[in-house]
């Protein structure tokens, strides 16, 4: 078969398993976000019991790989009756994952600003939660966005791995189609370019949002 | 009768085994202006800030107004006191004029409007009404200083407070802070600041502090420190500055 034939028989199916791939990553990157911002916080500013259970959870995260966290919730799990769909344990597992990640690139954020902003809010007669979200949380979410394109990408080519334990997306089609008419090397070059192009488009709009959320002198950009 | 704004009784201090404090108590009046001077790493800059409690201090009381300062009322008593650093310490995110107006919107509860106003009214007084829209990184160091001066002062606070507020700045630039800090001593503000600017506590202060590892040393009005300190470690001290810093810029 050429290669137009190739591409002409597998988009519909690549880009129905696209259409997967992206709601798991953007699923993932949103949940990981929102619970990243909470497992930092508690790591940063949280008292004794707080600090201790988000630093443990986030090491148990990122002390095991995801492929592992991915059995556990879709083989594992069942064993006590709990029946995830490939589906729903793909977004479980890629959504605590992501979430351990972006708490720590968060916590760097956090600590590269300097205890003088803190002293700062404090002095003028903020409380602390109130200085995090007014005063610290702006600049650190501002810093972090290079690591957290990065973090989407990751997840981006991460949710392949979701083909393993059968959730059908763009991966799990590029196998479907590839085993049925064998052209192995040409649909896997096909995915490979889908990806490829999926990443240049978000670190185009990323990089845009960096540079519209850009606030003169306080990250380095200038080339 | 003279109203004592701020009144610090046996403050002390230790971290680890270091004693950085080690019984210190001062009174300041309304209206007056307390400079606090001595050699570095003995313990001014932590005195401040165990005032407004971001330190806190291990044994002692601060009161402000007759009301003592603990931990736990230190976020409404901090609104009072006016806090000035020794590296600005402006929200990097924030144009000058939101630097200003955040503590009065986001702390004092003010509408945006009234907020603005007092904003730009204090950013008038130090001279800056025109770099309201400017970020930090587009500020000079002297004018960083100012706005950080001017948000202190939106608060209305009873009490300003600088630590070291010209270290950090040029030779050139430390002219108009000290001017803006000459001009609000004069408006009858009461004012503890730490500083090695002795030029502006000969021109100022009703009373120097001279402190040592921990302790005040000596304490008396300009006149009788510079002309004739009665320790001799306080001779030597201010010896050591004027061979530092030249004649000029003590006189």
């Amino acid at each position: 078969m050429s290669f137009w034939q190739i591409i002409l028989l597998s988009m519909p199916k690549l880009l129905s398993g696209l259409t997967v791939t992206l709601y798991m990553t953007v699923f993932a990157a949103s949940v990981g976000l929102f619970f990243g911002i909470v497992l930092c916080l508690g790591r940063v500013y949280g008292n004794k019991f707080a600090r201790l259970l988000s630093s443990g959870f986030i090491e148990l995260i990122r002390g095991t790989p995801m492929l592992v966290q991915l059995f556990i919730l879709y083989y594992g799990l069942p064993v006590y009756g709990i029946r995830l769909t490939p589906l729903v344990a793909a977004l479980i597992g890629f959504s605590i994952n992501s979430a351990a990640y972006q708490a720590e690139y968060l916590r760097g954020s956090i600590q590269s600003i300097g205890t003088g902003q803190m002293k700062a809010a404090l002095s003028i007669g903020m409380k602390k939660w109130q200085a995090v979200r007014c005063i610290i949380l702006p600049q650190a979410l501002r810093r972090v966005i290079p690591a957290w394109t990065n973090e989407f990408i990751y997840l981006l080519k991460y949710t392949s791995m979701a083909y393993i334990i059968g959730a059908p997306e763009m991966m799990a089609q590029a196998k479907f189609i590839a085993s049925r008419n064998f052209e192995f090397f040409k649909v896997y070059l096909l995915t490979a370019a889908v990806y490829l192009s999926i990443v240049w488009v978000l670190s185009f709009v990323f990089s845009h949002l960096e540079k519209r959320l850009r606030i003169p002198g306080m990250v380095v950009t200038e080339r | 009768m003279i109203q004592v704004v701020l009144k610090i009784e046996d403050l002390k201090k230790n971290y680890g085994k270091a004693e950085i404090l080690k019984g210190i108590s001062l009174e300041v009046k309304k209206g007056e202006t307390k400079v606090i001077i001595g050699p570095s790493g003995t313990g001014k800059s932590t005195l401040l800030a165990c005032v407004n409690r971001l330190v806190e201090p291990d044994h002692g009381r601060v009161l402000l107004e007759g009301e003592e300062i603990t931990s736990r009322n230190a976020h409404k008593m901090r609104q009072k006191i006016g806090y000035v650093f020794q590296d600005f310490n402006l929200f990097n995110h924030l144009t000058a004029l939101d630097n200003v107006r955040i503590g009065l919107i986001k702390v004092q509860k003010l509408s945006k409007e009234e907020a603005t106003q007092i904003a730009l009214e204090q950013l008038s007084k130090v001279g800056l009404s025109e770099k309201a829209s400017l970020y930090p990184s587009q500020l000079s160091g002297g004018q960083k200083q100012r706005v950080a001066i001017a948000r202190a002062l939106a608060m209305r606070p009873k009490l300003m407070l600088f630590d070291e507020p010209t270290s950090a700045l040029d030779p050139e630039l430390i002219g108009e802070v000290l001017s803006v800090m000459i001009d609000l001593a004069r408006s009858g503000m009461t004012m503890l600041v730490v500083t090695h600017e002795l030029g502006f506590a000969r021109t100022v202060a009703d009373e120097i502090i001279f402190m040592e590892n921990g302790l005040i040393v000596e304490q008396g009005p300009p006149a009788l420190i510079f002309s004739n300190p009665q320790k001799d470690r306080t001779r030597q001290f201010l010896r050591k500055l004027t061979e530092l810093y030249g004649e000029e810029r003590i006189k």
